[in-house]
């Protein structure tokens, strides 16, 4: 309920800053000191240079930069299949959940295909749907999510307080009613946990994929052809890029986590 | 047809009669409950007391005879909406502040918004929570929950409130403050109370009637009329008659289980 002062937000955050700092810097003193060749590591300022030249280019009138296209595409491919699967995922444990023995018949299999490297799969997606198409990639990120979408929703509908389905029960509540207002809500925090990992695995999924094959402006192909053609600073940059997208993505995730359960927020906050 | 809120004849309970592990919860319960009753249910763990809070609240049937809950089948009373209930756990949805809580009965009976937000209110003051609506379960203590969770079961205004072990979990202070709230709550509403607890002192204090079960198989051994006056107070606790009365129960439940 109380909000906490910009000062004392600040103040919380400081460790963690230190720690980046004391990171950065080591990197970079380290790689000059050691005089390691930039094959091996290039120092972060010739990394966040090559970034800063892209990101003029993607800002400046002239030219495209090939760079933030890839991460359009790449963000593309993740956040399709990210939807798909999920979405998915969810839809399919609301309809099982439904017939208990439907889902008791399908979770072990969905737990088995869940410690499934779904990646190996990439190449055969890339044959279904065509190596330059971008539902080859969304297809893997799609299965990928799938699983612990799918999985976690039938935990948080099916794990339900006793006492709370006896008084569902008393006020002489419909199935559909117990679903609405007990099963969902009380899945909410399940499902937003499977998001929360769906969001990274969905972006390392569409990077990974692409490395197998994909249109040149794509990170994973971007980043295998830019390592072999030994530009590492725009490899390194790459990397960067794909680490900003699956962050921004998982804290996109958190900020909907927030605001559709306040009560965990505030939870959160005032404790 | 009698005026009695609860007329249990005969009643029997089995669990898994097929099987090996064949449980008999209840044997031959024979109650009757009139209006504005106190009555406690008390007993060592699995004589049933649960069991039959149950059969009564219609959440699971008897396996033989006849039980009725104001003059109606169980089930058509459950439909009516003829009473409410409170567990050892307040079991409040935590997605929901104190007064969407109290509200989620009304809005499964499709009560509309105004009348909602009226009725949960008068619920509120009635536990004495009035200006608690918007808080989130979480931010109240265990005492607290507990009276949302009574003010909950009794926001239909129903004529008979089933409670079982309601303040089992709550600390010794809290309990007989507890004790003293809901007499209040009782004297005020007019409610019939069947009441499930562990407690003698507890059963003595709140009751006009106690009812002895044992277990193996669950059983009613003895029915306790309490003279102790009304209205009872903090002192009530400490009068010879009382500690009599605890006395009388205890060496009954002492029988029933030498027996």
């Amino acid at each position: 309920m109380r909000q906490k002062g910009i000062r004392a937000r600040i103040r919380g955050l400081a460790p963690a800053l230190l720690v980046a700092v004391v990171f950065i810097g080591g990197w970079e003193l380290g790689v000059h000191a050691l005089g390691i060749r930039e094959f091996i590591l290039p120092p972060p300022s010739s990394i966040l240079a090559e970034f800063g030249e892209e990101l003029q280019i993607f800002l400046g009138a002239s030219g495209e930069s090939i760079l933030f296209s890839a991460a359009r595409a790449t963000l593309w491919s993740a956040v399709g299949g990210f939807v798909i699967g999920c979405g998915a995922g969810i839809l399919t444990a609301l309809v099982t959940s439904r017939w208990t023995i439907i889902s008791e018949a399908t979770m072990p299999f969905a737990i088995a295909a869940n410690s499934v490297p779904i990646i190996a799969f990439a190449p055969i997606m890339n044959n279904w749907f065509g190596i330059t198409n971008p539902a080859s990639k969304m297809a893997i990120v799609a299965v990928i999510v799938f699983f612990p979408a799918m999985i976690n929703t039938v935990r948080g509908l099916t794990l339900v307080d006793q006492g709370q389905l006896e008084l569902m029960a008393s006020w002489a509540a419909s199935p559909a009613r117990v679903l609405r207002s007990l099963r969902i809500p009380n899945a909410l925090p399940f499902i937003f946990s499977a998001l929360r990992v769906a969001s990274s695995l969905s972006v390392i999924g569409a990077v990974v994929s692409e490395f197998f094959g994909g249109p040149r402006a794509t990170l994973g192909v971007y980043i295998t052809q830019e390592a072999s053609g030994f530009n590492f600073a725009s490899a390194w940059a790459a990397i960067l890029m794909a680490s900003l997208i699956g962050i921004s993505f998982y804290v996109v995730v958190l900020l909907l986590e927030r605001w559709l359960m306040p009560w965990q927020a505030s939870l959160r906050d005032g404790g | 047809m009698t005026s009695a809120v609860i007329a249990a004849g005969q009643i029997n309970k089995v669990f898994n009669p097929a099987s090996e592990e064949r449980v008999v919860a209840l044997q031959d319960i024979n109650l009757e409950v009139q209006p504005g009753e106190f009555i406690s249910l008390i007993g060592p763990s699995g004589c049933g007391k649960s069991t039959l809070l149950r059969l009564i609240a219609d959440l699971i049937e008897p396996s033989t005879g006849e039980l009725q809950v104001n003059g109606k089948t169980p089930h058509q009373a459950r439909i009516d909406r003829d009473y409410g209930m409170v567990f050892q756990a307040a079991t409040l949805l935590e997605w929901r502040s104190v007064r969407k809580n109290i509200e989620l009965p009304l809005e499964i009976h499709g009560i509309r918004r105004r009348e909602r937000r009226d009725k949960a209110q008068a619920a509120l003051e009635l536990v004495e929570l009035g200006s608690f609506g918007d808080h989130w379960p979480w931010q109240l203590s265990g005492g607290m929950q507990q009276r949302v969770a009574i003010a909950r079961a009794l926001v239909f205004q129903p004529s008979l409130l089933l409670m079982d072990e309601p303040f089992g979990a709550l600390d010794e202070f809290t309990r007989e403050r507890m004790n003293m709230e809901l007499l209040r709550i009782w004297r005020e509403t007019e409610t019939t109370v069947l009441f499930v607890t562990h407690s003698i002192p507890e059963a003595i204090f709140l009751s006009s009637r106690v009812v002895v079960m044992s277990p193996r198989p669950g059983r009613i051994t003895a029915l306790v009329d309490v003279d102790l006056p009304r209205p009872r107070k903090f002192e009530t606790r400490s009068w010879p008659r009382f500690h009599e009365q605890v006395a009388e129960v205890r060496e009954l439940l002492r029988d029933a289980h030498v027996e």
